[in-house]
């Protein structure tokens, strides 16, 4: 084996205290350069076990080899070929528990940097080549209804559209792309990497229907009514959970999709300019410690806030947030509150909230999740001051939609499919992403999604 | 895009408007609301369906010009468009609303234009129904001629007594409950907050159900931001899915109006910023 460097090329970024006073990237993508020199450390295994990580199956070392050779052409069209959203992929995946997880290099050394490639060649696309698209199959003049714009959603629509289905989207927001849009935040997924991605998947013939409350604008039977012949769920896990403690709704007090929406979709970040308002004021606590966390702490850093609190009731070892965030944000001076659980919030006379009472936690058996269950340590309670809360302690789906379109829901609210098909307890209505699972990835949702895009193929060949 | 096809001027800084929106006029139910946004830098902002007409494909939005928001749509004019319209949201308040005797609705201000279909909708479905419309002064009353036309009696308020009883609307439905509680079904009270608190207690010191339409602040109007939340009973509801309407008697009042003052100072300095960009313009 010829000699590999052991470690990834690092990642060039804004620096900490400069970042935390924009809203741009904080990492800046690898150079051309760079970019060779980080792919001609893949192996090109026989059998390339990284692809097994990948939801979507990329032919991961076939994308490398291009970067390597420098065939940047070459290298998106095999990207794109089983992934239409490769910069979003390439920036928001936890590759260090997906792909990169299982790459071999890893085994002694650092893996090989595959989601920074992904990232390089679909920037490298979009910057410097002209952006060509694959031949449809011939149209079939069958329509087919997908509701809800994020990531699942465009995956199927544009797998459909390839195949040579009439697709059309339903979005009940004004714009495009989901949590990819109103969650997470402009520093990690800049706006106008989702617009070039959602234009190709329009350019493959999808028509987006942007303001369309499906259950309320139009029902699901209507959809049918109207000729759709099969109907994708991609609705997401849009409802905030609350942990229903006394003071949840006193003013400062936010759930996390109000606080990101605010500021990523309404870009409350450049209010006045935009109409929108977000507040926040000089101590944060944030409850919970997922991405969702991660981006509402370092947004309100960006915001102007002085101190940050993560609070989280388990250990660092159970924080669920991707490395690389949780690693961005304590270089942004995020303060972590570990095993620290609130009971109360406390408001002043005009309903501001102006403390928090929280509790110290330790960690016993293991539960049902396979973490340690944390239990309150009696009588620890303290009083800290705080003007501003996000909770951030997960999301389930909106039950709306759900019970338009009669399926069955497991009793945690997700929708039940058959794995192999993605279709529902209906016929004809087929569901992925985060409304089957609960809130998870991007990539797991583009992986349903797909099997979905397949599922609907098959109900319609034989229909 | 979602033009406007009519624009009138009903009372001082009260506009209405009529918009081309074919889909959401063929589902709109009373009770109902739409979410609107202007232009690309725009807000979210949630106004009651005032009237919808099916054949025509339009919907009548009445709003008052409170904000930056609601003052700057106040300048668009017949042909022009609203870029985003979505609709109809919240839950439809018709289903309890079959024959059930009498019924007072209450009307205070811009609230006219909230309540107008439900009082239609409970006069058509064979209720007897007292309207009790109420506003500062004479020259911010509205549609007094359509509440009439839906009301078996009807009773007009003004805070400076420029016309009808001077006072609160809450006054003449004290002394109607006074009189004959035991023979009203229900009140149903739409209009500023004060107001809605008010009606409510008079209700419900007489046992009267009284049921009321809570505008909180909003974003998305589908259950996923919980901006619009409110404690009713001890319960956090969401206005925009489980509302607008609740039952009055749980509400609780002190934290609507809390919650809706919330961005008073960013309302202030976008409004002024605005009236600062226009001057010399149209204004
Ligand atoms: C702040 C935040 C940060 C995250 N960070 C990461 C990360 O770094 N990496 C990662 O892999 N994952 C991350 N995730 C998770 C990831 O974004 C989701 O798992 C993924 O977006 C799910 O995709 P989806 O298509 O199933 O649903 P969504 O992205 O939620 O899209 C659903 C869409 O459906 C629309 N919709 C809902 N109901 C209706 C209806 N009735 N009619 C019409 N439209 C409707 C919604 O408006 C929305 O646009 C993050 C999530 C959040 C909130
Ligand atoms: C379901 C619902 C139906 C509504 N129907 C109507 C209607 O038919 N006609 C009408 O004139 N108004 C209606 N409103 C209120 C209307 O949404 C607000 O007046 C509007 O948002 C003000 O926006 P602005 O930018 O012009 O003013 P802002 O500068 O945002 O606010 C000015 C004032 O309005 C209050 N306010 C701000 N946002 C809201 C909000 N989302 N809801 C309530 N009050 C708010 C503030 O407390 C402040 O005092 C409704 C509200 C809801 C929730
Ligand atoms: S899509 Fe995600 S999991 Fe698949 S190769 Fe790219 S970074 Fe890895
Ligand atoms: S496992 Fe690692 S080294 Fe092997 S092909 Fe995949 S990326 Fe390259
Ligand atoms: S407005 Fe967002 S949940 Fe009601």
């Amino acid at each position: 084996m010829a000699k590999v460097d052991p470690k990834k090329h690092p990642m060039p970024e804004q620096d900490p205290e400069e970042r935390i006073k924009n809203f741009n990237e904080v990492a800046l993508g690898y150079d051309v350069e760079t970019a060779i020199a980080e792919a001609k450390r893949c192996l090109l295994c026989k059998k390339p076990v990284c692809i097994d990580g990948c939801p979507v199956e990329i032919d991961i070392p076939g994308f490398l080899l291009k970067i390597a050779e420098g065939d940047f052409k070459a290298s998106i069209d095999i990207l794109k070929d089983t992934n239409s959203l490769p910069a979003i992929c390439g920036r928001v995946c936890p590759q260090e528990t997906q792909c990169e997880e299982l790459c071999v290099l890893g085994k002694k050394f650092e893996p090989v940097a595959i989601g920074r490639l992904e990232r390089f060649a679909a920037d490298y696309e979009q910057e410097n080549l002209e952006i060509t698209y694959p031949k449809c199959s011939a149209p079939k003049n069958k329509k087919i209804a997908i509701v809800g714009c994020g990531p699942a959603g465009l995956t199927c629509a544009g797998d459909l559209a390839k195949m040579g289905y009439d697709v059309t989207i339903f979005e009940a927001l004004h714009d495009t792309g989901g949590v990819l849009r109103y969650g997470i935040p402009e520093f990690r997924l800049p706006n106008s990497i989702i617009d070039a991605e959602v234009d190709y998947v329009k350019k493959l013939g999808v028509i987006i229907e942007v303001n369309q409350v499906i259950g309320h604008s139009i029902s699901i039977d209507e959809l049918f009514e109207q000729g759709y012949e099969a109907i994708f769920l991609g609705t997401g896990a849009g409802l905030p959970k609350f942990s229903k403690i006394p003071g949840e709704n006193l003013i400062g007090v936010y759930s996390a999709n109000e606080f990101l929406t605010r500021n990523n979709l309404m870009r409350g970040y450049l209010f006045p300019e935009y109409d929108t308002p977000i507040w926040v004021g000089n101590r944060v606590a944030v409850i919970g410690a997922g991405n969702v966390a991660m981006d509402s702490a370092r947004t309100s850093k960006r915001l102007g806030a002085k101190e940050v609190h993560i609070v989280y009731r388990r250990s660092e070892k159970e924080m669920p947030a991707r490395i690389e965030e949780i690693h961005h944000a304590m270089e942004e001076g995020i303060i972590f509150d570990l095993l620290t659980n609130p009971v109360q919030y406390i408001g002043d006379e005009n309903g501001w909230v102006k403390e928090a009472e929280l509790i110290k936690m330790r960690l016993g058996e293991l539960d049902s999740s396979g973490r340690r269950r944390p239990i309150p340590i009696e009588g620890s309670n303290y009083i800290a001051s705080f003007d501003t809360v996000v909770v951030a302690l997960g999301t389930s789906p909106n039950p709306l939609i759900l019970k338009d379109a009669k399926v069955e829901t497991t009793r945690w609210g997700t929708v039940v499919i058959n794995e192999e098909t993605g279709m529902t307890s209906r016929p004809g209505i087929f569901a992925g992403g985060d409304v089957v699972t609960g809130a998870a990835t991007v990539i797991e949702a583009m992986g349903a999604a797909r099997i979905a895009s397949r599922g609907i193929h098959k109900y319609l060949s034989e229909k | 895009m979602f033009k406007i096809v009519r624009k009138e001027e009903l009372a001082e800084d009260i506009k209405l408007m009529e918009i081309d929106a074919p889909l959401i006029a063929k589902k709109a139910k009373p009770g109902q609301f739409i979410i609107f946004r202007s232009h690309d830098k725009g807000e979210r902002i949630p106004l009651t369906i005032a009237d919808f007409d099916r054949k025509r494909g339009t919907i009548t939005i009445v709003f008052q010009e409170v904000g930056k928001t609601t003052e700057e749509l106040g300048t668009f004019d017949e042909g022009d468009s609203i870029l985003d319209f979505v609709g109809p949201l919240g839950k439809p308040s018709d289903h309890d609303r079959k024959e059930e005797g009498k019924v007072i609705c209450i009307a205070g201000g811009v609230g006219t234009a909230v309540i107008f279909t439900e009082l239609r909708n409970i006069k058509e479905h064979g209720n007897y129904t007292i309207t009790i419309q109420g506003s500062r002064c004479k020259s911010l009353l509205f549609w007094t001629d359509r509440m009439k036309h839906f009301s078996d009696e009807y009773i007009i308020t003004t805070d400076d007594g420029s016309l009808g009883i001077k006072g609160f609307v809450s006054q003449p439905l004290e002394d109607i409950l006074k009189k004959q509680a035991e023979s009203i079904a229900y009140i149903l009270a739409i209009g500023p907050v004060p107001m809605m608190a008010a009606c409510v207690k008079v209700a419900k010191n007489y046992n009267v159900k009284a049921y009321v339409s809570l505008n909180t602040i909003m974003v998305d109007g589908t259950g996923m931001c919980g901006s619009c939340r409110i404690t009713v009973g001890d319960k956090s509801m969401f206005a925009c899915v489980d509302g607008p309407e609740f039952d009055g008697w749980y509400v609780d009042w002190k934290e609507l109006a809390q919650r809706n003052n919330r961005y008073l100072p960013a309302e202030k300095q976008s409004l002024e910023r605005y009236r600062e960009l226009v001057k010399g313009k149209n204004r």
